[in-house]
C-alpha cells in the first residue's frame, strides 16, 4: 500500500484533491440555494413543511439511482454530481436552518416584534445570530454527507476518491481500495472533528 | 382628551370557543396609568396586543391619538408605543446598550446620539451606564434585566407604554422597588401606561384606574377605591374579598 503510494503518488493525491474540490463547490452552491429556500420557508409554516417533505423524499432516493436518472438531463461528469449532491444537502441544510431560526429565543423574538422590528429585521438581527450554532451544525452534517456520497459520483465520471474505489474493486487492487476507503473515511472524520471544534466555540 | 379608545372590540381565536376579548369599550385619557387586572385567560394580554396590532380585532375599532389603528402601519404603530413583556426578551447576543438602542440603530441614528440615548436611559432606570452598557443580558439579575427592558421600551420616547405583567417573574422585594420606580417614572415623564397584571394589590397600587376583566369581558373600569367600595358584580366582589382576606392574615399576626 505504501509501496503503491511511493510509485504513483499522483494517483492517490489527485483524486483526494478532486474530492475536496467537489465537496467545496457543492458546499458553496448548497448554502446559497438553502439560504434562498430558508427565506421562503420562514414566511409560512405550511410551505416550509411541504418543502421539507419533498426534500425528504428526494433524500431517500439512493444516490446511484439519482445519478443515473440525471444522466439524460445533465450528462455524465461533475455537473451532474454537484447537482445531485446539492439536492441531497438541501434536506440536511434546510431542516437545520429553519429549525434553528424558528426555535431562536421566543421571548426575544416576541419583544423584537413588539418594539417595532419588521419580520425581515427579526430574521437577520435576532434569529440568524441566535441560530448560528444550529446553522453551522447543518453545514457540518452536509459536508460529511457530501464527502461520503461524493465517492459514488465517480460512477458517473465525476472523479474524486470514488475513482480509486471503483477501479480498485474492478481490478481487485487492494492498495487502491484501501487508499480510497481510508482517505474518504479519514477526510470525513477529520473534517467532522474540526468543524465540531469550531461549533463548540460558537 | 382620550388618547386610546376601544370601541366594541372583539377578538376570538380559532382554537378556543368563546371570545378572548368580548365587546370591550373603554376610553383612556392622556397620561393615565391604567392597570388591567384579571386571571390568566381573561383576555387582558390579548387586549394589550390588540393595542399595538400584534393582533387585529375581528370587529370593533381601536383609536389611538385620534387615528383608527387599522389604517396605521403596524411597525410604525409599535415604534410609537413602548412594549415590555414578562419574559423581558432581551436579545442575548447584544450588549445592554445595543439592546436598548436596537431600533434607533435600525433607523440609522448616528453613533453619538445612540450612545448618549443609551446612557441617558440607563441612568433613568437606575443602572449606572459605565457599569452596565457593555455587559450582556445573562450577566444581569432578573430585576436589572427588566430595567433594561423598560429602557428599551422608552428609547423612542413614546407617549404610550404597554406593559404585559412586567414584574410577574420578579421576587417580591425587587418588585416593590420596580413598582415604586415605575410610579416615579410615570410622574416624571407623564406617559400613558397600560399595565397588565393578575395581582390585585399591584393593580390597585399602580393604577389611576383599573380595568377588571373576566372571560374576555370588561367588568368594571374605575378608580381603585371606587371598585373596592362598589364592586360591579359578584366576580369583582369575590376578587376584592380575596384580597381583603389576605390582608386580614397580616393584621391578625401583628396583634
Amino acid at each position: 500500500m505504501i509501496e503503491y503510494f511511493k510509485r504513483h503518488p499522483d494517483k492517490v493525491i489527485e483524486p483526494l484533491l478532486q474530492h475536496i474540490e467537489l465537496v467545496l463547490i457543492t458546499l458553496v452552491i448548497s448554502i446559497a440555494v438553502t439560504s434562498v429556500l430558508t427565506v421562503i420557508a420562514m414566511r409560512s409554516e405550511r410551505v416550509s413543511r411541504v418543502m421539507n417533505n419533498v426534500l425528504a423524499v428526494v433524500y431517500s432516493v439512493p444516490s446511484l439511482a439519482l445519478f443515473a436518472l440525471l444522466i439524460p438531463v445533465t450528462g455524465l461528469g461533475r455537473t451532474s454530481a454537484i447537482f445531485v449532491l446539492t439536492l441531497y444537502n438541501q434536506y440536511l441544510l434546510l431542516r437545520n436552518f429553519t429549525t434553528g431560526l424558528r426555535e431562536a429565543d421566543p421571548a426575544a423574538c416576541e419583544a423584537a416584534k413588539g418594539i417595532g422590528m419588521t419580520d425581515m429585521q427579526i430574521l437577520y438581527k435576532i434569529r440568524l445570530p441566535l441560530a448560528r450554532k444550529a446553522i453551522f451544525a447543518g453545514i457540518r452534517l452536509a459536508v460529511v454527507s457530501t464527502i461520503g456520497i461524493g465517492t459514488i459520483a465517480a460512477a458517473i465520471n465525476a472523479g474524486g476518491l470514488g475513482v480509486l474505489l471503483l477501479e480498485g474493486l474492478r481490478t481487485i487492487h487492494t492498495a487502491k481500495i484501501l487508499w480510497g476507503s481510508i482517505l474518504s473515511a479519514g477526510l470525513a472524520i477529520i473534517i467532522n472533528r474540526l468543524l465540531k471544534l469550531v461549533e463548540n466555540r460558537m | 382628551m382620550s388618547v386610546i379608545i376601544y370601541d366594541k372590540v372583539c377578538k376570538r381565536f380559532e382554537s378556543s370557543k368563546g371570545y378572548a376579548v368580548d365587546h370591550v369599550s373603554a376610553e383612556i385619557g392622556e397620561g393615565e396609568f391604567i392597570t388591567i387586572l384579571g386571571s390568566s385567560g381573561c383576555g387582558k394580554t390579548t387586549l394589550l396586543k390588540l393595542t399595538n396590532r400584534l393582533y387585529d380585532p375581528d370587529s370593533g375599532r381601536i383609536m389611538v391619538a385620534g387615528k383608527d389603528i387599522s389604517s396605521v402601519d403596524p411597525v410604525e404603530l409599535r415604534r410609537s408605543m413602548g412594549y415590555v413583556i414578562q419574559q423581558v426578551g432581551l436579545f442575548p447576543h447584544m450588549t445592554i446598550r445595543d439592546n436598548i438602542t436596537a431600533i434607533p440603530a435600525l433607523m440609522k441614528w448616528d453613533r453619538k446620539r445612540i450612545d448618549d440615548r443609551a446612557d441617558e436611559l440607563l441612568s433613568l432606570v437606575g443602572l449606572e451606564p459605565s457599569e452596565f452598557r457593555d455587559r450582556y443580558p445573562h450577566q444581569l439579575s432578573g430585576g436589572q434585566q427588566q430595567r433594561v427592558g423598560l429602557a428599551r421600551a422608552l428609547v423612542l420616547d413614546p407617549d404610550i407604554m404597554l406593559m404585559d405583567e412586567p414584574f410577574g417573574a420578579i421576587d417580591a422585594i425587587t418588585r416593590l422597588n420596580l413598582q415604586n420606580e415605575l410610579m416615579r417614572l410615570h410622574r416624571e415623564l407623564g406617559k400613558t401606561i397600560l399595565f397588565v397584571t393578575h395581582d390585585i394589590n399591584e393593580a390597585f397600587k399602580l393604577g389611576d384606574r383599573v380595568m377588571v376583566m373576566n372571560e374576555g369581558r370588561l367588568l368594571q373600569f374605575d378608580e381603585p377605591h371606587e371598585i373596592a367600595r362598589h364592586p360591579a358584580d359578584d366576580f369583582v366582589s369575590t376578587l376584592i374579598e380575596s384580597a381583603r382576606s389576605q390582608e386580614h392574615f397580616w393584621t391578625e399576626n401583628e396583634e
